[in-house]
């Protein structure tokens, strides 16, 4: 079948978002189609507006979309869209342009102390698998704290059944034989698991991502972010089964390893994102990080008695707890005492796996 | 697909927009437009946004231009079918068995059912409109089974057989976005993302919204929570909240508080957390006045 030609561009446009990973199904690029024709249209805009309408891009990729749009109806080529997902993050943290440093750098942060330097590089994760991770994966689903949810199902439990039991008296010519009953369902707590990928931490990180990786895929609610000078949501590379993959996947979406810290101020901005903060409620809050700050501590103070407000419970890991002997002396760490729940060992997968089952089981201290 | 170029007298996004205007809400272009495609494809309405930007008044105004009742079904977790399309009222079902005695009596007759907003729309899709608010706080469950709703709007009741709309509802859906919504959904839907509007036009939304509020006060109260906006606050100031501020702002300033004391003393209005009023306080009178003061 040929189509009509002045049809082509709508039919490549369609083809271009799908490659370019936006939704775009039949009946959307047939609404579009039906769209256009309803608006006028009188000028392009029109043609613009229907396109947003019926293929709704979502918020954050919308200079994408348009430039997508500009390409095929107004045949201008434009620079290739930003990887990664730029989250709706408002502009009070921009954290400096994306700048990826690809050659090696010689004169590596020191591991002791937070770096003033944003060191934006990918790089590549140690291939590392571990028993523990398996034994972690395994235990966690009975592990994780559970809540009650709305939905109800029934079996025994303090709520009446008026319908099934209803229909249990009409087989008996309405006679009331027994209440049946209904219960509310549990659902697991959602879990966020924040991972500190500053200069100090560098050690640390790719065993953090791996244990990440574990717990996305054993939980039924995970979300993972990164948080070195800024904030990465990394959750969508790691709900990958495959675990290299998601780990490259995750690499490739962080721009900022090894970076120094500004743990308050990328705090402050995921609370103030309202799908973030709204993740953080009621859930089962982790921090993976030695909590040594750029930043002053009253902003990492504030951050963390709001996210503790909002939590059900925060476990905070750091590498430096793996000394029995060891005391919370950082500035940072003192100041957000009161606001966690534990301070626990975050020295390695196995540490912190070892953490979160205890945690979770009940071991709030 | 079928199509209908024009909805009770609606022939385009700008006379939808002349429409609304009339019902005292303001749309942009892109919203107008959103509306005008979802009205004359019969498509589900879906609009996306922070809280507080207008998307329930959205649905209403909308409502009111086209001279029906809005249903509204707000959503939770948990929702399920007897909360939103129907229910059996079974004491009654009840009664009316002890009451028949020997005689027949059909209790699943219509004076047994109770219509919810699902159902409700698909039995009058002329006199009503269906809002689905806040469909993000309800879980994936319900999600599938609205996604059935919404291919054929059709709803099956085992006791009664299918119920079928005469013509397709005009639905609208929000969502503040806590979560993705699923694609299947997204996919069926015209789409808009709703955005705070740009100074000028929330100017004009106080004004409109506020006889009291003189045009500088409207002007200076929008700047100001622009300016909040950029921060990181746990709940940045919507539309409404604007408003009540402009508003607040022009009581106290009648009362005898000079100018800019007014806005700083009428704080509470627009923000309403205690964190974010201790994270403001230092800063407020170059949030208030600009970077002029």
């Amino acid at each position: 079948m040929t189509l009509p030609r002045p049809l082509a561009p709508f039919l490549n446009f369609a083809q271009a978002l799908r490659a370019a990973g936006f939704l775009a199904a039949p009946e959307q690029t047939q609404s579009f189609i039906a769209a256009v024709g309803l608006v006028g249209p009188k000028s392009l805009m029109d043609v613009r507006r229907a396109a947003h309408a019926t293929f709704g891009p979502p918020p954050e990729r919308h200079e994408e979309f348009d430039a997508l749009f500009d390409e095929i109806f107004l045949g201008r080529v434009l620079t290739a869209p930003a990887p990664g997902e730029p989250e709706d993050m408002p502009n009070a943290f921009d954290a400096g342009a994306f700048e990826p440093i690809l050659a090696p750098e010689d004169e590596e942060p020191s591991g002791a102390d937070a770096s003033v330097a944003e060191r934006l590089f990918a790089r590549r994760f140690a291939d590392d698998e571990s028993e523990a991770l398996r034994v972690f994966a395994r235990r966690l689903p009975q592990a994780l704290p559970r809540r009650r949810a709305r939905r109800l199902m029934r079996g025994k439990g303090r709520l009446a059944d008026p319908r099934r039991t209803f229909r249990h008296m009409m087989r008996r010519d309405g006679e009331v034989a027994r209440l049946l009953r209904r219960a509310r369902k549990e659902r697991q707590r959602r879990v966020l698991l924040l991972i500190d990928i500053s200069g100090s931490m560098k050690s640390n990180t790719d065993g953090a991502l791996r244990l990440a990786h574990a717990l996305v895929q054993a939980g039924e609610q995970v979300e993972v972010f990164t948080v070195g000078t800024r904030l990465t949501r990394v959750t969508r590379a790691l709900v990958r089964r495959n675990r290299e993959q998601a780990l490259q996947m995750a690499s490739g979406l962080v721009a900022d390893w090894d970076g120094g810290t500004r743990l308050g101020e990328a705090l402050q901005v995921f609370l103030s994102v309202p799908r973030f903060a709204g993740f953080a409620r009621g859930a089962f809050v982790i921090v993976i990080s030695d909590g040594l700050e750029r930043g002053g501590p009253e902003v990492l103070r504030q951050a963390m008695t709001r996210l503790d407000g909002l939590a059900w419970s925060v476990l905070w890991l750091t590498p430096l707890a793996a000394d029995a002997h060891f005391q919370p002396r950082t500035e940072a760490l003192r100041a957000i005492a009161p606001t966690i729940d534990r301070l626990g060992d975050g020295s390695s997968p196995q540490a912190i796996a070892g953490e979160i089952l205890h945690f979770a089981k009940g071991g709030r201290r | 697909m079928p199509v209908r170029r024009s909805i009770l007298g609606i022939d385009g996004p700008q006379s939808l927009a002349r429409s609304l205007r009339d019902a005292q809400y303001i749309a942009d272009e892109g919203l107008a437009t959103a509306a005008y495609l979802a009205l004359a494809l019969g498509k589900p309405l879906l609009l996306e946004g922070s809280p507080g930007v207008g998307k329930t008044e959205a649905a209403k105004a909308i409502a009111s231009v086209m001279g029906r009742e809005l249903v509204r079904l707000q959503c939770y977790e948990g929702i399920d079918a007897s909360a939103a399309m129907y229910e059996w009222n079974f004491p009654r079902q009840m009664l009316a068995i002890r009451q028949a005695g020997s005689d027949y009596v059909n209790l699943y007759a219509d004076e047994y059912l109770i219509a919810r907003p699902m159902l409700l729309a698909l039995q009058t899709p002329r006199d009503r409109i269906l809002l689905i608010d806040e469909l993000d706080r309800s879980d994936h469950e319900f999600e599938a089974f609205l996604l059935e709703f919404l291919s054929d709007f059709s709803i099956s009741i085992p006791e009664r057989g299918t119920i079928r709309a005469s013509e397709p509802p005009v639905v609208i859906i929000t969502s503040n976005r806590t979560r993705e919504l699923h694609e299947a959904l997204r996919r069926r839907c015209i789409y808009h993302w709703i955005g705070y509007p740009d100074p000028a036009l929330e100017a004009e939304i106080v004004m409109m919204r506020s006889s009291v509020v003189a045009r500088d006060t409207a002007h200076r109260v929008v700047a100001a929570v622009g300016r909040l906006r950029a921060e990181p606050l746990a709940k940045p100031p919507g539309v409404a909240e604007t408003v009540e501020w402009a508003e607040a702002a022009t009581i106290l300033n009648e009362q005898g508080v000079p100018w800019p004391r007014a806005f700083a003393r009428a704080i509470g209005v627009v923000l309403k957390d205690q964190d974010d009023l201790a994270y403001v306080a230092p800063n407020i009178d170059r949030l208030i006045m600009g970077s002029a003061a």
